[in-house]
């Protein structure tokens, strides 16, 4: 199934977009970190759903609802392989990371954690999975307690065993959308159980490029998104271990996520339904499946060795070219790191930075990227982020090179 | 297309490698008001001291994108020594100049050559950002801030 290594030119070809021009120049679309342009495959399943069989799911006993109940599902088994979870049903299906993470505080948060318990983040966070801590905290007391970082943008743990004390929950970032950083999930995973905690994961900028095994990881829950890995937005996955999941209520109530409803009260669905209330977006699950089969289809392990292998030319490239004026805040080697590069160029601000790559066709992310207590950590108001997927070749890092040497002539420092 | 030129005119580069105005003013007799743009990151905090009627003295702390502090740096050579009302008459001026709804801008709209004339001067240049909508917003930050700071002269919190 999986091919020892990639052929970019190939990939890039499953890409229609890829092939667009902007500015009358080819696009060099460099910021999958927010959102990874998505392969003819995918767009075809969602084209095929709404064309052949677009019916609502879990209600009509006919044919093309047998049909989209049949595709959707077969999509929540198809993630659940590509995680390496056992179980499809602990596959629940969200609008994204972002409300992956809000469930957890709102179902198991609300229904386990007291004044005074403690919820260790990092500094690498997303504001996704810091802000519904910080909302928990307000309205419930909890601690919400903070792993710092080193200077090269990883994580410190150093004083984890000081910090684990009291804590009821781990919620971490399996990769940094700023630094690259690969934090040890496994050891944080087993340093929560250790102390009778969970460990949630925010694997949004993993599971789009490395090999996931939930088994490997060894946490609790594990929330990400589809529109970074291929697939579309508007759908994204919270996997959490059955158990967890049985004992947690219901999180936004209404249709699907019912046994049944009285006059004095509901009965919840079992799960992963009970968590789905209302249609769910159909068309977005059969996306979010097909995606998962083109990669299963590349092999996970070529995907992040391409990565690797990139992210490694990115770095040389930009540090022969550009040396001490070029600020990359994140890890200098691939060791433990994506393939996500947070530059700072000269005083050049990064939106205008970013404004003169765009006139290359250089796509990339300015700004604070969600983080913003990491980025008072790195001592700057925003970068700008040029992020590596399996895509991208080395014609697409020496464009993002000649473009910088543009904007560095422009703004002349 | 638009191009960098258009955005990036040589006197909106000269605001932002020479502020005008930057610092910060003794709160009081100043007040101070802070403008954030989320998507960027960019802060802005803009001290403005009213004597009478007159705006006496104005000043830029914080840090952001050459538009958003160029903009500001251009703001306050505009408003600093008018009163209060007619600072606020250049503030209307300015956000209908970013408005692209104001110049329905379309396919074929080029804000740019609009000939309405607005009355404001070197600000003129800034007219150049309605073609890049998003840095709409880092343009009028300084402003919005100000007229927050205005609002604080007419009730003290």
């Amino acid at each position: 199934m999986s091919t020892a290594t990639l052929d970019a030119a190939a990939v890039k070809a499953d890409f229609p977009l890829l092939a667009r021009e902007v500015h009358g120049t080819p696009i060099v679309y460099l910021d999958s970190g927010a959102t990874s342009q998505k392969p003819r495959a995918v767009l075809d399943a969602m084209d095929r759903y709404y064309e052949e069989i677009n019916a609502n799911v879990h209600r009509g006993a006919y044919h093309i609802a047998e049909r989209a109940t049949t595709a959707s599902e077969d999509a929540r088994r198809s993630v659940a392989r590509f995680i390496g979870a056992t179980d499809e049903h602990e596959v629940v299906f969200t609008k994204n990371a972002t409300e992956a993470v809000n469930l957890v505080a709102h179902a198991w948060g609300r229904s386990n954690l007291a004044e005074g318990d403690v919820v260790l983040v990092s500094l690498l966070e997303h504001h996704a999975n810091i802000v519904p801590w910080h909302q928990l905290a307000a309205e419930r007391g909890i601690e919400v307690r903070w792993i710092p970082t080193t200077d090269d943008g990883r994580l410190n743990l150093g004083a984890l065993d000081h910090l684990l004390e009291g804590v009821r929950l781990v919620a971490v970032t399996a990769a940094s959308n700023v630094t690259g950083d690969l934090p040890p999930v496994r050891r944080l995973a087993d340093a929560a159980h250790s102390v009778g905690a969970l460990c949630l994961v925010d694997a949004s900028q993993y599971v789009p490029h490395r090999a996931t095994d939930v088994a490997d990881l060894g946490c609790d829950f594990l929330a990400f998104t589809g529109h970074k890995m291929c697939g579309p937005t508007g759908i994204g996955v919270l996997w959490g271990r059955r158990e967890l999941l049985d004992a947690m209520p219901p999180f936004l109530g209404g249709g699907e996520m019912i046994l049944d409803v009285r006059r004095d009260g509901f009965t919840p669905n079992e799960v992963p339904w009970r968590f789905e209330a209302g249609t769910p977006p159909i068309a977005e699950m059969i996306g979010l499946g097909a995606a998962v089969d083109y990669l299963e289809q590349l092999g996970m392990d070529a995907v992040a060795a391409h990565e690797v292998d990139l992210t490694a030319y990115a770095l040389r490239t930009l540090g022969d070219r550009f040396d001490d004026d070029l600020v990359i805040h994140g890890p200098a080697d691939t060791t433990d790191r994506g393939g996500t590069l947070s530059m700072c160029l000269g005083e050049i601000h990064a939106h205008d930075l970013s404004q003169v790559l765009d006139q290359h066709g250089v796509c990339v992310r300015a700004g604070h990227h969600c983080a913003k207590p990491l980025m008072r950590e790195l001592g700057v108001t925003a970068t700008a982020r040029a992020s590596l997927y399996l895509y991208n070749d080395e014609s697409d890092v020496d464009a993002l090179a000649d473009a910088l040497d543009e904007a560095a002539r422009f703004f002349a420092f | 297309m638009p191009g960098l030129e258009d955005l990036y005119r040589e006197i909106i580069l000269d605001h932002y490698r020479n502020p005008r105005n930057r610092g910060e003013l003794e709160t009081p007799p100043a007040v101070v008001a802070e403008g954030f743009n989320p998507l960027c990151g960019d802060e802005v905090k803009v001290y403005v001291v009213v004597d009478g009627d007159t705006i006496t003295d104005i000043r830029i702390g914080g840090q952001g994108c050459s538009i958003s502090q160029s903009s500001a740096s251009m703001m306050t050579t505009a408003v600093v020594g008018k009163t209060v009302d007619e600072a606020r008459d250049v503030l209307r001026s300015f956000k209908q100049m970013m408005s692209i709804h104001e110049h329905g801008l379309g396919a074929d709209a080029d804000p740019a050559d609009a000939s309405t004339p607005s009355g404001l001067g070197d600000l003129e240049a800034l007219r150049g950002v309605v073609k890049f909508p998003v840095r709409i917003k880092c343009a009028t930050l300084g402003w919005n801030t100000f007229d927050q700071a205005l609002a604080e002269v007419d009730s003290p919190a």
